[in-house]
């Protein structure tokens, strides 16, 4: 086992993005993720490193469309409100095919909403939030030490399919303290720059183009069917879960991130009562794991989804089970929290008990 | 006879027929920038960022690396191409309704930087990929097609002018305006641009040249008489000269 440190999720998130190899931040602060920026403001120039603080989220996200376009590994960062001014950027880096990684440290909304924990940006962050016909993979950690490891994955992942990655994580996962470990992964075979970034024009011998028009048509139609292609890609390879008690259960909680930790304690609890419940959550937001919702074990007679949001993964869930299966909602909102025993209520009063 | 050769394209111009209109002063401040390129030698290691505007295929016309960015987005595009490829030469080429409407927060903040870039900005008082409409350099009584009546600064305030805004800062290294709409201003402008570019290769820092341009189309000038009416109208509200130049 490696060196491990004790950090709050913000900084571990940092941490692990330069373990990746990014030496380029730029963003805007925002609560809850500002130790982002901040730990970024301080390490980076230590590195050869840069650290820049934009304008704005508009300007931050088009610096990330600048600096992605060199080839290097570039982040960005943000909270619920700031995601939003960036999302015409980020249409824009979908189309240019620019890899970099975004993370969304959510909080209450609409509007200026709140400040504390939230995870009502799902259809933000999986059904585009900017324009056009766009992906972003989106990949939900639940602990820190995942959050750690997501991350690394992140950078390689935007890399191998030239496609901003997102983190989606909530205020808590930023500002809870954890023991993590930082085990560098390098994945092989990922596409050279030099191919197709800026910068490499002597050596290429033939400039770049980093762009997202195409005024014909049929140009664009072949473009959009590339970037479908794509995605289909990802579907394909980069669909990740987790069933944790799942093959006996009668009931299943669905949840991501924060709230399946909480979950997954009030199942602990549960189970130590009899009660048959099981956790299904999916770790890749998008690509969605479906699959296993079409083939749930022959036991479960129900699905409970638990978000803090009124409702918006769930929508995924009933795409993956079907209209047959029952699946029932319970959301805690603008900063709330589902406590364990609110889901232990809200699983027993499903069951009927 | 031995001959000479009096005239050339430059080096990093594409050799296409542009999309501009007949007497659109774009095409001139391109052809400028390229022979700059050329004179300095900087194609290979050169980085263009495109507007949103009549000049978005900049990139199809000069041939460097590229980016064709959001509208007004192109400050912060060039600003970080540039940290991250700091032995290169970027510039960006804007419009006005690009660069002193949507995107004054980037231009501001890149110029107060003091960014190592070159901004190319091309002042035609008018939104020209649109069709006309009122830009923030739009002047007082000319019309267009959202202000049919002529600019009334009641309703809709006065032209913005960039280079003596920008002027206020401490950061930026060289800030001049210039003019293509006669030969006799071109020559000027092709000295402003190569000062600009001669700035960032020296690591001076922030360049800016302003360049008071025609669009006969939406003003609905023959091309000479644009040429006449940016002389007699535009110059004495965007009076033209150096407003910095690096220590
Ligand atoms: C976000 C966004 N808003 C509006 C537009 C539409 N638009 C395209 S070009 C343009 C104005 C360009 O005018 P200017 O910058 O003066 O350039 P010119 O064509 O005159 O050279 C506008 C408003 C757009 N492409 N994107
Ligand atoms: S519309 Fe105006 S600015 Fe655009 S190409 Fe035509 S003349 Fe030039
Ligand atoms: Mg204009």
């Amino acid at each position: 086992m490696g060196k491990r440190f004790l950090m709050k999720g913000n900084e571990a998130l940092a941490e692990a993005a330069i373990h990746a190899g990014c030496k380029y931040f730029f963003g805007y602060p925002i609560t809850p993720q500002n130790e982002i920026p901040e730990y970024m403001s301080k390490k980076l120039p230590e590195i050869g490193g840069v650290y820049l603080q934009a304008e704005s989220e508009v300007a931050a996200i088009n610096m990330i469309f600048g600096a992605a376009g060199t080839g290097k590994r570039v982040m960005t960062s943000s909270s619920s409100p700031g995601v939003s001014l960036m999302s015409e950027g980020i249409s824009y880096i979908a189309g240019a095919e620019l890899p970099c990684v975004l993370m969304n440290i959510m909080r209450g909304g609409p509007g200026l909403g709140g400040i504390l924990p939230s995870q009502s940006d799902y259809f933000q962050a999986t059904r585009g939030g900017g324009h056009g016909d766009y992906r972003l993979l989106v990949l939900a950690p639940s602990t820190v030490q995942e959050a750690v490891d997501l991350t690394m994955l992140a950078f390689d992942l935007a890399e191998k399919y030239r496609s901003p990655v997102m983190i989606l994580a909530d205020g808590f996962m930023g500002q809870m303290m954890e023991a993590v470990e930082f085990n560098e992964t390098h994945m092989d075979g990922l596409p050279d720059p030099a191919e197709w970034a800026v910068g490499y024009m002597k050596q290429r011998g033939s400039r770049a183009l980093v762009k997202s028009l195409y005024l014909d048509p049929e140009e664009l139609e072949a473009h959009n069917w590339k970037l479908q292609a794509k995605y289909a890609e990802m579907t394909k390879n980069e669909k990740r879960h987790e069933s944790y008690l799942a093959d006996d259960a009668e009931i299943l909680i669905a949840a991501y991130g924060t709230v399946a930790r909480i979950a997954r304690t009030a199942i602990n609890e549960l189970r130590a009562e009899g009660v048959k419940v099981g956790l299904f959550r999916p770790i890749s937001l998008f690509p969605f794991p479906y699959e296993p919702l079409e083939a749930l074990p022959k036991s479960v007679k129900q699905i409970l989804t638990v978000e803090m949001s009124c409702g918006q993964m769930i929508e995924d869930i009933r795409l993956g089970v079907g209209k047959d299966m029952p699946v029932s909602m319970y959301g805690r909102v603008g900063g709330m929290t589902p406590s364990v025993e609110e889901i232990k209520d809200q699983v027993r009063k499903a069951l009927g008990r | 006879m031995k001959e000479t050769k009096i005239f050339e394209k430059p080096k990093s111009m594409v050799d296409v027929t542009t999309h501009y209109c007949p007497g659109c002063t774009h095409g001139v401040a391109h052809r400028l920038v390229a022979e700059i390129i050329d004179e300095l030698g900087i194609q290979e290691k050169t980085v263009a960022v495109a507007p949103v505007g009549c000049a978005v295929f900049l990139y199809n016309y000069i041939n460097v690396d590229a980016y064709e960015a959001a509208h007004g987005r192109a400050p912060a595009v060039a600003s970080a191409c540039k940290r991250l490829l700091p032995d290169h030469i970027v510039f960006s080429y804007q419009g006005d309704g690009d660069l002193a409407s949507i995107g004054m927060a980037e231009i501001v903040h890149a110029a107060n930087r003091g960014e190592h870039i070159t901004v190319v900005f091309l002042n035609n008082a008018i939104y020209g990929m649109t069709g006309g409409q009122m830009a923030p350099t739009t002047l007082v009584g000319q019309k267009a097609t959202t202000c049919p009546l002529g600019r009334d600064p009641k309703l809709a305030g006065y032209p913005i002018r960039m280079c003596e805004m920008l002027s206020t800062l401490q950061a930026p290294a060289y800030i001049a305006r210039v003019s293509v709409a006669k030969p006799k201003y071109t020559l000027k402008a092709k000295e402003a641009l190569r000062k600009a570019f001669q700035t960032q290769i020296d690591g001076k820092g922030f360049s800016f040249v302003e360049i008071l341009s025609t669009c006969p189309t939406n003003w609905g000038l023959r091309p000479v008489d644009a040429t006449n009416w940016l002389e007699e109208h535009m110059m004495p509200e965007f009076p033209l000269g150096e407003f910095k130049t690096p220590a």
